[in-house]
């Protein structure tokens, strides 16, 4: 929902330190999740992560999360799908050049990132082509198994 | 057998140390000159015929032409196909690809393809969104954006391998170049995003069209203050108005364009707006040469091509200096037909 998406931008530094917490909790899962058998949990995890990000971020599920480089403005709702930063089509007033009802989600992002430690920093990371495959699985699922060292 | 009108073939110039492509822009560019670029509007036709007569209305004045992608969205000949007729006749062509409407597999079989048709210069697009354009129902692609667009270029020249690791046995030689806005939201960070486009691979930069110079001068503090001035080539986007009333259109319909209103009202009080907005053309020009950083402007005249040498001349940017065309030296052109 658009006036959730934007609420989240302004707790971006909130949200951020939570799912570092969350995040953590889930890697300290690892044993459990891999004598479960992380095949088992993609679809129930995938299904519970979709609901939460995409109430919060309206999340598109590529499965391959940057929201905390990203200010945690989903930069898959920019309609150019675009991951490394606005086009040159911005309007006068910050808003999408595609659809102009909505405001750019790099205008967002940039002002997003301001509010969490290191997110300016984080914004200048070039993000690498999306891999297409991912999409509908769960991130968390994949940075959890990437962190413990994993192939996912 | 020789035929007396045959084309002369664009023949690719030794690399130089330190060059990456063997074209003349990157030559021109490393010398230090004032560069001259334009864009070629692409023709509705199947007609080669009249990708030669739109070029020709340069010849003298430009080092590179730009052949757009399918530019607001709107269908014409492909990029691919004017940068190989303009090679065919020796122009240098800055091959434009858009990533609206080609997935990855499309793209890195363009950047082979155009480099092999002897195209030395490729600038990295997002492109225009479809509804802009007068094919709004198409399925808009964007399956890179121009930043994994630019490192999918480089790693086929660098690594002379696809994304998919796969091998090419001869990489393509080219300059990469990119495009950015220094005119838009969020301006404090369009310098930032510069330097991410330099570290993806950009090599030189395309600016949207400049009006207001104290933008452009406070991107370019920010791009010194990065430490971006020696890593980049920087041509400033430009361009003649032709009357109030098409800078008041432009303005409010074209996403990214910034004309502020004293332009406007410059116009609207000019007895001859055409003229006018040539005028301030040249002064911009003259003004962005005057920047440190700035290595060149790229003229974008949509339907006022014509007016693009004149508007050159005029500005004295090229110091005398006349740019290659066919049929400029004429001796060089019968010893290559003769080799």
């Amino acid at each position: 929902m658009y006036a959730v998406r934007q609420w989240s931008v302004r707790h971006a530094r909130g949200l951020n330190s939570f799912y570092r917490g969350f995040e953590a909790l889930l890697v300290a899962l690892h044993p459990l999740f891999r004598l479960i058998g992380y095949q088992h949990l993609e679809r129930p995890v995938a299904r519970v992560e979709k609901t939460v990000k995409g109430l919060l971020f309206d999340c598109r599920m590529c499965g391959q999360c940057i929201l905390s480089s990203t200010g945690m403005s989903c930069p898959m709702n920019c309609p150019k799908n675009l991951r490394n930063g606005p086009c040159g089509g911005v309007r006068a007033n910050g808003h999408c050049e595609v659809r102009p009802e909505m405001k750019c989600v790099w205008v967002e992002a940039f002002a997003g990132s301001q509010r969490i430690a290191g997110g300016i920093e984080a914004l200048r990371n070039v993000q690498p082509a999306v891999d297409r495959r991912l999409q509908g699985r769960s991130s968390w699922l994949r940075a959890v198994r990437e962190r413990v060292g994993e192939p996912s | 057998m020789r035929f007396e009108d045959e084309p002369v073939p664009g023949y690719p110039l030794p690399i130089l140390p330190g060059h990456t492509s063997p074209g003349r822009l990157e030559r021109v560019l490393r010398a230090g000159q004032f560069a001259v670029t334009t864009e070629l509007d692409p023709p509705d036709s199947a007609d080669p015929e009249e990708v030669y007569q739109r070029a020709r209305v340069f010849d003298g004045y430009v080092d590179a032409i730009n052949a757009t992608d399918g530019s607001g969205a709107n269908c014409h000949m492909s990029s691919l196909a004017v940068c190989s007729l303009l090679t065919r006749m020796g122009y240098a062509p800055v091959m434009q690809i858009s990533c609206r409407d080609k997935n990855r597999i499309a793209i890195q079989g363009d950047i082979l393809g155009g480099a092999a048709m002897g195209v030395c210069n490729i600038l990295c697009l997002t492109g225009d969104g479809v509804q802009a354009g007068d094919h709004p129902q198409a399925l808009p692609v964007f399956d890179l954006d121009c930043m994994s667009l630019l490192e999918t270029a480089r790693t086929l020249r660098d690594e002379h391998r696809f994304l998919s690791g796969r091998k090419i046995t001869s990489a393509p030689r080219v300059l990469l170049g990119a495009a950015e806005n220094p005119f838009t939201h969020p301006v404090e960070w369009r310098a930032q995003r510069l330097a991410k486009k330099v570290a993806a691979g950009a090599q030189f930069i395309q600016t949207q069209w400049c009006y207001d110079m104290a933008l452009l001068r406070l991107f370019m503090r920010h791009v010194e203050e990065l430490g971006l001035l020696d890593k980049v080539f920087i041509l400033v986007g430009v361009g003649p108005l032709r009357s109030a009333r098409s800078a008041e259109w432009i303005r409010t319909h074209v996403p990214g364009v910034h004309i502020p209103d004293a332009v406007v009202k410059r116009l609207a009080g000019a007895a001859d707006p055409a003229a006018e907005g040539r005028r301030l053309c040249i002064e911009i020009i003259q003004e962005t040469r005057t920047l440190k950083g700035v290595h060149g402007v790229h003229v974008m005249a949509f339907r006022q091509e014509h007016a693009v040498a004149e508007i050159i001349e005029r500005s004295g940017v090229l110091d005398g200096r006349v740019p290659w065309y066919p049929g400029r030296d004429p001796q060089t052109t019968t010893s290559r037909m003769a080799s």
